[in-house]
């Protein structure tokens, strides 16, 4: 089975606009659920409200495209009645760390077992572009017409310090890292994030000197650093330049998790909770 | 054999839920529910269930609707706090008709209000709590027996409507404690699964759709978006939209008389008393008081949707006695059913009416 044959072909085309990074990003993680060998019908993908939050609709599995910044609530329900499924969910950057910032705390607190793959486009696409959580300072949005004075969140920071047992950071230039990042997350026990930063030219680029889709993309490229290098710089005693964004593993652990399969469970070791 | 207990109201609901094989319970601590959270994580675990305590009353529905989706019997248990965070996810399981039991142990609103007093102050925002059309069903105890029985039936009545079923009980209702007797075995109406090849939203005469349980190779997708009978979203298609909102309300209102219970004492009187709730019990107190005197009385355990047939079986009434523990919140729907004079008899402070005061309005022709 390839990945395509994960998309519901009939809802084909989807909703994106020409040049968003969405799709990019739904393509990895279905070529890393594909390797799982993970069956359709043990597999749900959840979701909450907003472009990212469409994913879900366009999968051929049972999916939940719920309330705005719930999608985490809800799978968490889904994953606690019936551990032997597979849930994922997706999420963007307003969805999740803003109107749903507090189950995204407690989700990674709890470390059920999930998979969230959050398409950071740092704006609200659509609705047309206003400020979020993560629109960078200075950045223009149709709420911050003068640049956003607000300084924004760290989400994979965020995950670390809540406890989520696996944290990386990619951007929709790095498939190759990103499909490989979202299988660790797959395979890890417990809560996984995996932050996809996107370009979004229509609501994002286009008033903020982004002409192109690839100009952006390029950004995002240039303005990566890996988690290596970080490190080593740090070792060094280096400073690291400002304004850029980690990429990379953030974290990989094995605390206990909430969640554990059924068969898993009379081996559960204690802490573990299923 | 059945036993007799002598249980608190809470403690007999959530007894109530286990007996209808509730195995997912998603809440959040608030006075005067605790109690019901409180039983089902001492129990539930026993039983192979799962009790999660969420972060919020949004996350505690968002939990049980996720649940219900994988086919569990999920419920919750709040006061009118946690209610008002629940609403905008009840209104998502009532677009995506997700079976689902919400308990709210009525307390003193608006806001933080009496959190350990009574009152019935959240009966419209149970009906129209959330945003656009929908239908619901809620039912309303009087005593600790029915926190029992109205609990099962509250999850059959979920699962035959595909709808959140409130079960609107009160601080009195939920804190007393008096006898209560178990039953053997009650009786569990399963959810009825989609027929294999029918589209997951797609309805025949009873306007419920199958359900497609998660898990099973349906591939449904579930969206609060305005969805076509795939389930795909269609939300600027004007006549799929109306359709759908008018099927969501009428598989509930069309279907009030076979969801209705209540009782009628003295059809033929021409004072009559209408209750539900922990006034109840103050009605039958005065009846009591007064047996030489012919009381009307219309009982009401199913509230929404009002069942106005049984109005009209009082013949001679001439005036209708509303007792409630808010402003006449239901007087209003009951003066919509019927052309004799319906007199509130309304009461805040958490108190339950007196006898003496339902007597006032009685006497006072």
């Amino acid at each position: 089975m390839s990945f395509d044959e994960w998309y519901r072909q009939d809802r084909l085309p989807h909703i994106y606009c020409a040049g968003c990074g969405n799709g990019t990003i739904i393509n990895c993680t279905l070529a890393a659920v594909d390797q799982m060998g993970w069956k359709k019908e043990e597999t749900v993908f959840v979701s909450g409200i907003g472009c990212s939050s469409r994913a879900p609709g366009y999968i051929v599995t049972d999916s939940l495209h719920t309330t705005h910044g719930r999608a985490i609530a809800f799978a968490t329900g889904v994953k606690m009645a019936n551990p032997d499924l597979n849930v994922v969910v997706f999420t963007g950057d307003g969805d999740l760390a803003a109107i749903g910032g507090n189950h995204f705390i407690h989700g990674c607190r709890r470390n059920i077992d999930l998979t969230v793959v959050c398409m950071n486009n740092q704006i609200y696409g659509m609705t047309g572009g206003q400020g979020s959580p993560t629109t960078p300072m200075g950045c223009t949005s149709s709420t911050t017409p003068y640049g956003c004075t607000e300084i924004p969140f760290d989400l994979c920071e965020l995950a670390i310090a809540a406890g989520a047992n696996y944290v990386s950071r990619w951007t929709s230039y790095h498939v190759k890292e990103l499909e490989k990042a979202v299988k660790v997350g797959l395979e890890t026990k417990g809560f996984s994030f995996i932050e996809a930063m996107v370009q979004c030219p229509t609501a994002f680029g286009r008033r903020n000197k982004f002409k192109q889709v690839a100009d952006h993309v390029e950004y995002l490229r240039a303005h990566s650093i890996l988690k290596a290098k970080v490190d080593r710089m740090t070792g060094a005693g280096e400073t690291v330049p400002e304004g850029l964004f980690v990429v990379g593993e953030l974290a990989k652990r094995n605390r206990p998790y909430l969640g554990a399969k059924m068969v898993a469970k009379t081996e559960a070791k204690p802490g573990e909770k299923s | 054999m059945t036993r007799t207990e002598f249980w608190q109201g809470n403690t007999a609901c959530a007894e109530g839920a286990l007996a209808a094989g509730c195995n997912f319970f998603g809440g959040y601590p608030i006075t005067p529910s605790t109690e019901v959270a409180e039983h089902m994580a001492s129990e539930l675990p026993k039983r192979n269930g799962v009790f999660i305590q969420m972060e919020d009353e949004i996350a505690s529905m968002a939990s049980i609707i996720g649940a219900s989706w994988t086919g569990a019997r999920a419920m919750t248990a709040t006061s009118g706090p946690g209610f008002s965070l629940m609403m905008e996810n009840i209104g998502f399981a009532a677009m995506t008709e997700t079976p689902c039991v919400v308990v709210n142990v009525q307390r003193g609103g608006p806001s933080t209000g009496q959190p350990t007093m009574a009152a019935q102050g959240d009966m419209l925002q149970a009906r129209f709590g959330s945003h656009g059309d929908y239908s619901i069903i809620a039912l309303c105890p009087a005593t600790v027996q029915e926190m029992y029985e109205m609990t099962v039936k509250a999850f059959n009545l979920a699962d035959t409507y595909r709808v959140p079923v409130f079960l609107m009980a009160d601080e009195v209702v939920g804190h007393m404690r008096e006898k209560i007797i178990i039953p053997d075995a009650v009786e569990r109406v399963p959810r009825r699964e989609l027929a294999r090849g029918t589209l997951p939203f797609h309805t025949g005469g009873d306007l419920a759709p199958g359900f497609p349980q998660f898990g099973r190779g349906y591939s449904v997708h579930v969206t609060g978006l305005t969805h076509d009978e795939r389930g795909y979203p269609a939300a600027t298609n004007p006549k799929l939209h109306a359709a759908l909102v008018q099927r969501l309300v009428d598989k509930i209102e069309l279907a009030r008389d076979t969801i209705a219970d209540y009782d009628i004492i003295n059809p033929d009187a021409e004072d009559l008393f209408i209750a539900y709730g922990a006034p109840v019990r103050t009605v039958q107190q005065v009846m009591h008081d007064r047996p030489k005197e012919k009381i009307g009385f219309l009982r009401l355990r199913t509230v929404w949707p009002f069942p106005e047939k049984a109005l009209s079986l009082f013949k001679n009434a001439k005036r209708v006695l509303v007792p409630e523990m808010n402003l006449g919140q239901m007087a209003r729907e009951f003066e919509r059913h019927t052309k004799v004079s319906v007199i509130s008899i309304p009461k805040l402070g958490g108190e339950l009416h007196t006898p003496d005061e339902l007597v006032a309005v009685l006497e006072a022709r």
